[in-house]
């Protein structure tokens, strides 16, 4: 079979449950009590580990099958979580994620995954030390019968333990020896049904080979496991020879002295890893005779994990949204075609306006329609819900807020609040340093946030939602806030600002200085943050992606950092310009409005030309100026149309020849050759099939 | 005898130029250029290249050679060069011919006043014709161009 046809879907649903998986911890770490997110998260684990062992990344598969033992003690009530539990299972959860990681790179997905999954055994045997005091006393007495054991398959504490105090209690412990026939092509089946009768007459304490490999076929033809049972000696061997393909059944009966022997002999031969005993459903015990037996054995885990494998599948077909892949790619492709379609479409509305037949106009103006309908839809396939990004921050905040020992609550909302596919792409690393420069500087610890009369958990919120062709990103805390002196000493240490210009500054432009290269008020470098670097880095993307940052501080009380984002990157609707003979776009997102001024109005402020516009003087900039226009010079015009634009909260108006009209453009890159070009963000091609330029107007306002 | 070599001649003023076929991605007729200010003086703006918007570049004026002005053979030989797509003006594109990579001589230093390093070589077509091979990379070279810019600035 060739793996590599399916390897993309692996690495894609892989992802998918690691995914959950990290959801669901933690959200059982906040609700340990409620199973049924335990029921999902075994899910998520056993079909991952099926997928991996489908795939033949045996380490991924071995580390998600430990994973999954625990989990399934936990989904039974056996085992209570706790934090030891959730630390390993999340450092597992990381040590698959590398795994997956390495796979997408072309790796082998081998990693060294044993201290994982010795910390995940040994969670499982305490659990069977513990889940062994609360049952024994339960078990009905019965006198045990005693035989000599002699087995090369040693006990480890707890299984002997298990052993021991169900002989006390008056149950039969057999030591069954199978042998398959030579001639049987799935033994793995045969060993299934020997498990599958155990399992329903008692329990099976442990198999050797171990439960997995016997699933996976990895044993010769005989097998040996200890069992309790509430079958007479003579009923079990029957019953097991009965099975087809069986060669032989030598059925044992344990006595306490025995299986004591076995367990010293285990603590004797060193800590060599043992194979797991896998988690099977332990009965009502009710049948009186104990007997013993030696060999080799095979444990109850394909029972269980076969047993669990049909509902996981019903569960997952049930909640299966329905759903394609679609290539990346093939959307990029799509989008292109139909911005060819929609330059037609612009060609198409400007003849029939000429031809003037009424049929003709209705049929464009239909297709107008149409594609307008379409262009919504293309456009809304390229929207990610934000969650795709946010879904990691829970785990990030946990791990962070544990390891700088503050208590956090991380609060999203408007997870669900939709982006273009571009823009989530780039906005994960930026939102990594805010969040991550909130918990490190933000929040206080828990001393200092008790001292300052505030809760110990400390709260950020993260929120996202639509305003308009925007979305807004927040990230807000209720920590300490920005210390203004502190930032200021800083800023004049580190030369970001002189002392002089410090005086002049206001609350929001001291705030904004935490945003400059080179800045960091942290008094000790950690490892999460204050080098320094993170926060301009932050500033620089945002803007790159066409938004911008704020922030509101209040000194005590907490920071708000305000992330915003245009919409979509490939269509926007623009003003269209003319400067002599040349075109150029405008996005209609930065401009406030549109109008006309005389030259008596242009006032001369300190040698800049200044214009006043609605009770506020604002610059005025000449654009044929800035575009080194060949054919325009509005000094030699009475009036000036001008266009409004604005940059945060700054405003200048930009003079030019004349306006032709809003449209709606498609984004077109300048190419690789040509970056960087000053004042032009990209071009467009228009109607008539000419590239008009896309002014940036950002780089009008200083 | 070495490998045969597909080239397209072109002509610049009174040279034949030649590029490897592979690395031509069409031959577009002159269409309207839209100038992009701020740039250096041999970029003459961009096209739309069915959709794509393609920067076009003059070639004799990269070169520091006096420009040519455009006529009715002009064409717009767009190349792909990596992740680079650029459009050359250039006087005429009429010819696709093999060569053999044996008949290709290194450049001397300087040939009509471009420096060896934009050439790939020269190579002898007889009859007294010489194609002068470009090296595309070298001509490319995004480096020196902001260093242009730099200068001019």
């Amino acid at each position: 079979m060739d793996m590599n046809a399916y390897l993309s879907m692996f690495i894609d649903e892989s992802n998918d449950h690691l995914q959950s998986l990290n959801e669901n911890l933690l959200r059982l770490e906040s609700e340990p009590e409620e199973l049924s997110i335990v029921q999902s998260i075994f899910r998520s684990a056993h079909t991952l580990k099926g997928m991996s062992a489908t795939m033949g990344y045996e380490d991924l598969a071995s580390l998600t099958h430990e994973m999954e033992n625990v989990l399934d003690l936990v989904r039974n009530s056996k085992l209570q979580m706790d934090s030891f539990i959730f630390d390993t299972l999340f450092k597992g959860l990381d040590a698959l994620e590398a795994m997956v990681q390495d796979i997408v790179g072309g790796g082998t997905g081998k990693a060294d995954v044993t201290t994982i999954i010795s910390s995940l055994q040994i969670i499982l045997k305490s659990d069977y030390a513990a889940d062994n005091v609360s049952k024994a006393p339960a078990a009905a007495k019965v006198p045990a019968a005693s035989s000599s054991a002699s087995g090369e398959m040693l006990l480890d504490e707890f299984q002997s333990s298990i052993l021991l105090q169900s002989i006390e209690g008056g149950h039969s412990v057999y030591h069954v020896q199978i042998s398959i026939r030579e001639s049987c092509l799935l033994k793995a089946v045969r060993a299934y049904m020997v498990f599958d009768l155990l399992e329903r007459n008692g329990e099976i304490i442990k198999s050797n080979p171990s439960a997995q490999d016997i699933e996976q076929d990895k044993f010769d033809f005989s097998f040996s496991v200890f069992t309790i049972c509430r079958l007479t000696q003579d009923e079990l061997r029957d019953q097991l020879t009965n099975i087809s393909e069986i060669e032989s059944a030598v059925v044992t009966l344990l006595d306490a002295e025995s299986v004591a022997v076995l367990s010293t002999s285990y603590a004797a031969a060193s800590a060599e890893v043992m194979d797991t005993p896998s988690t099977s459903i332990i009965k009502e015990e009710k049948a009186p005779e104990v007997i013993h037996d030696k060999g080799k054995s095979a444990s109850a885990a394909p029972a269980a994990s076969t047993a669990s494998t049909t509902p996981a599948a019903q569960g997952q077909s049930a909640n299966v949204s329905r759903t394609i892949r679609v290539d990346i790619e093939r959307l990029d492709t799509l989008m292109n075609l139909f911005s060819e379609l929609l330059i037609d479409r612009v060609r198409l509305e400007q003849l029939s306006s000429e031809i003037k037949r009424t049929d003709l106009t209705e049929t464009v103006e239909h297709m107008t329609r149409v594609s307008s309908d379409l262009q919504s839809i293309v456009l809304k396939l390229r929207m990610v819900p934000v969650d795709s990004v946010f879904n990691r921050f829970p785990r990030m905040i946990r791990d962070l807020a544990k390891s700088l020992d503050k208590k956090i609550d991380l609060v999203i909302t408007g997870a669900d609040t939709e982006l273009d596919r571009t823009v989530i792409d780039e906005i994960g690393d930026p939102l990594v340093h805010l969040l991550r420069n909130s918990v490190d500087h933000g929040i206080e610890t828990v001393d200092e946030r008790i001292a300052a009369g505030k809760p110990e958990v400390g709260t950020i919120n993260l929120r996202a939602y639509h305003s308009g062709n925007h979305v807004f990103i927040e990230v807000e805390e209720d920590g300490r806030g920005i210390h203004h002196e502190r930032v200021l000493k800083t800023a004049i240490k580190n030369g970001v600002v002189t002392e002089e210009q410090a005086k002049g500054l206001t609350d929001d432009e001291i705030n904004m200085l935490i945003f400059a290269a080179g800045f960091s008020t942290a008094d000790k470098i950690s490892d999460i943050s204050g080098r320094g670097v993170g926060l301009d880095v932050v500033r620089t993307k945002i803007s790159s992606l066409g938004g911008n940052v704020t922030i509101n501080s209040a000194y005590g009380k907490g920071t708000k950092f305000s992330v915003q984002l245009p919409l979509t990157l490939s269509i926007i609707s623009a003003m269209l310009i003319k400067l002599g003979s040349e075109k150029y776009a405008i996005p209609l997102t930065s401009i406030v409005e549109t109008g006309i001024i005389r030259k008596e109005q242009i006032l001369n402020v300190h040698g800049n030309q200044m214009v006043e516009f609605r009770n506020t003087i604002i610059p005025l900039v000449s654009l044929s100026r800035v575009l080194d226009s060949p054919d325009f010079n509005e000094n030699d015009e009475q009036e000036t149309e001008i266009v409004v634009v604005r940059k945060g909260e700054k405003w200048a108006a930009v003079m030019v020849d004349e306006f032709i009209g809003q449209s709606e453009i498609v984004l077109k890159t300048l190419g690789k050759y040509l970056t960087n070009v000053k004042a032009i963000s990209g071009a467009t091609i228009l109607g008539d099939g000419y590239v008009a330029l896309i002014i940036d107007p950002n780089a009008l306002i200083k | 005898m070495g490998e045969e070599l597909k080239v397209i001649v072109f002509a610049l003023g009174n040279e034949e130029y030649g590029i490897e076929v592979d690395k031509v991605r069409t031959i577009e007729r002159l269409s309207p250029i839209t100038r992009v200010p701020k740039t250096a003086a041999f970029i003459k703006g961009v096209i739309n290249l069915r959709g794509l918007v393609v920067p076009v570049i003059d070639l004799r004026g990269r070169f520091n050679l006096s420009e040519t002005t455009t006529t009715e053979n002009s064409r717009i030989i767009v190349v792909a060069v990596e992740d680079l797509e650029v459009g050359f003006i250039v006087d005429s594109a009429n010819d696709v011919i093999d060569i053999d990579t044996d008949t290709i001589d290194l450049p001397p230093e300087i040939v009509g006043g471009i420096k060896a390093k934009y050439l790939r070589g020269i190579a002898k077509l007889g009859e007294g014709r010489l194609l002068i091979m470009l090296n595309l990379s070298e001509v490319l070279n995004k480096n020196e161009i902001i260093q242009l810019e730099q200068l001019e600035v």
